[in-house]
């Protein structure tokens, strides 16, 4: 059975349909991404899937699914003292060797207990994710995770989701800006912008015009992302961006 | 020896701040100090009907409290800024039950009893009353730990994790209220929140970590109550407003404390 199951999924915030007519699936072990321009419903698409939002069409989880969520960022406030050990006991307590060996397989080891408002970004993603691993998910989702870090970070993180994923077997759903990780660790590649524009293997997706309409020509996918023109021409796609269109001339 | 007035007093106090040490906490974390006032003061529509429907007073401030808590959440959940709406309701209820009090039949009410609390003259029942609220809370929140904490650091977290953030904030809104009706008669309508913030925000200068912070705060709690009533009796000040005064003290010596030892 699949980990999680979308059929014809559609979302709008107030008035605007963020999301229309989705159909999606997840294997176990499975490892998904999902691409697509700012504003394309990607952070959405996860929340939908994870029952946070009120959507439209059906999504189905797996009786019993543990879910290791990794968000896009953290809104601290001062005013809630956390130290790590804390943390990664929400929303269940674990022993204090469980902790140091969760910790040491992010990398961070020992920071038990430091505050986690005092960590930098790379070091705060990676207690994320330790909290997330703690939990023994069938599934790891990830929102942007490497938002915020440097390349040098960025690489080292997916390299250390790329080595969890070896070791336990978790499916991953991500949402990436990185094209390259895209390229090269996923099984199957999403391209949404606002619907599935298209899916498939990371090679299919690459060589599809409505990849190439959205990321730009010639380049491989790789830099793209820095230049994605929202005024496409379309020749053997279906939809139309009219709308966007419109979006990009007025704002 | 519970014949004492002061040692009723005390107990009423100390039983109290087992509820408001980690209500608070929770109240502090979640930026809810505008929801304790709008509560409480709805509390005084409570009594303005309880006395003229000839019910307990008690019973009444909580149906209200519950509303008013039910309202705001409802209002907040909707995405309106709860500043101006909020105003509205917490005055127009306040005004109101200070309005249908001068309509209760043949009783004179002190109303400054309601407004700023009369432990000096806390009942048995009263004790009774304050007790079985304070530890029902406490209780609550102890057994919601986890979930009302998750759901306080990230309701997307929480919701990732199989918790309704909606659901468990719904449980601080309908405890803040029964905090506030069992408190009414301990520190009165208008000084609620400050039970609720002072000594969470004082406990927050020295704690590191959740569960301390909470404790603490009871602590804070306790030393206020009785530092309060001590000097209520030492310089003949009213009870309520002393021991939010004491808890005041606390807050400002702690702030320097921790000021001093970061440096």
């Amino acid at each position: 059975m699949s980990l999680i199951t979308a059929k014809d999924l559609s979302v709008s915030h107030g008035r605007r349909l963020v999301l229309e007519h989705v159909n999606f699936t997840i294997e176990p072990g499975e490892i998904v991404t999902i691409v697509g321009p700012n504003g394309s419903g990607k952070s959405t698409l996860l929340r939908a899937l994870l029952g946070m939002l009120p959507v439209s069409g059906t999504v189905t989880r797996q009786p019993g699914l543990v879910v290791g969520y990794v968000p896009q960022k953290l809104a601290l406030d001062r005013s809630l003292p956390m130290p790590v050990a804390s943390f990664l006991n929400l929303p269940k307590p674990h022993s204090a060797q469980e902790r140091a060996e969760v910790l040491q397989r992010v990398g961070l080891p020992g920071v038990e207990h430091r505050q986690i408002a005092e960590l930098s970004g790379g070091q705060l993603q990676r207690v994320l994710l330790a909290r997330a691993l703690l939990t023994k998910p069938d599934i790891l989702v990830l929102d942007e995770p490497t938002q915020g870090l440097d390349q040098m970070g960025e690489a080292a993180f997916y390299q250390l989701i790329e080595t969890v994923r070896t070791e336990m077997g978790v499916a991953i759903l991500m949402v990436s800006h990185d094209l390259h990780v895209v390229m090269s660790a996923s099984d199957r590649v999403i391209c949404l912008n606002g619907h599935v524009c298209c899916e498939g293997t990371p090679h299919v997706v690459r060589d599809a015009p409505e990849y190439r309409a959205l990321f730009g020509h010639g380049t491989q996918g790789a830099l793209a992302l820095y230049q994605h023109q929202h005024d496409h021409d379309h020749t053997d796609c279906d939809h139309d961006h009219t709308a966007e269109k419109d979006a990009v001339n007025a704002g | 020896m519970l014949d004492d007035f002061l040692v009723r007093a005390a107990l009423a106090g100390i039983g109290l701040s087992i509820a408001t040490g980690p209500l608070g906490s929770f109240v502090v974390w979640r930026r809810m100090a505008y929801f304790g006032d709008a509560t409480a003061h709805a509390a005084i529509l409570g009594v303005a009907l309880a006395l003229l429907m000839s019910l307990p007073i008690w019973l009444g401030t909580l149906v209200i409290a519950f509303a008013m808590a039910l309202a705001v959440s409802w209002m907040s959940s909707r995405g309106q800024s709860p500043d101006t709406g909020l105003g509205v309701l917490s005055y127009s209820a306040l005004s109101a039950g200070l309005v249908a009090i001068s309509f209760a039949p043949g009783v004179r009410v002190d109303l400054s009893a309601f407004l700023f609390g009369d432990i000096l003259a806390v009942t048995r029942s009263d004790l009774v009353l304050v007790w079985g609220g304070g530890v029902a809370i406490a209780a609550l929140i102890v057994w919601r730990w986890s979930r009302l904490l998750l759901s306080t650091l990230s309701p997307d977290l929480a919701a990732a994790s199989g918790i309704n953030p909606t659901r468990e904030g719904l449980v601080l809104t309908l405890s803040l209220a029964v905090v506030v009706a069992v408190s009414l008669k301990v520190v009165g309508a208008l000084l609620i929140s400050a039970m609720l913030i002072i000594p969470a925000a004082a406990a927050r200068q020295v704690a590191m970590s959740p569960v301390v912070m909470a404790l603490t705060a009871i602590v804070i709690g306790w030393i206020a109550t009785l530092g309060g009533l001590w000097g209520s009796l030492w310089y003949d000040t009213p009870a309520g407003p002393s021991m939010i005064v004491a808890a005041a003290l606390i807050y400002l010596a702690l702030t320097i404390y921790s000021a001093i030892r970061r440096n």
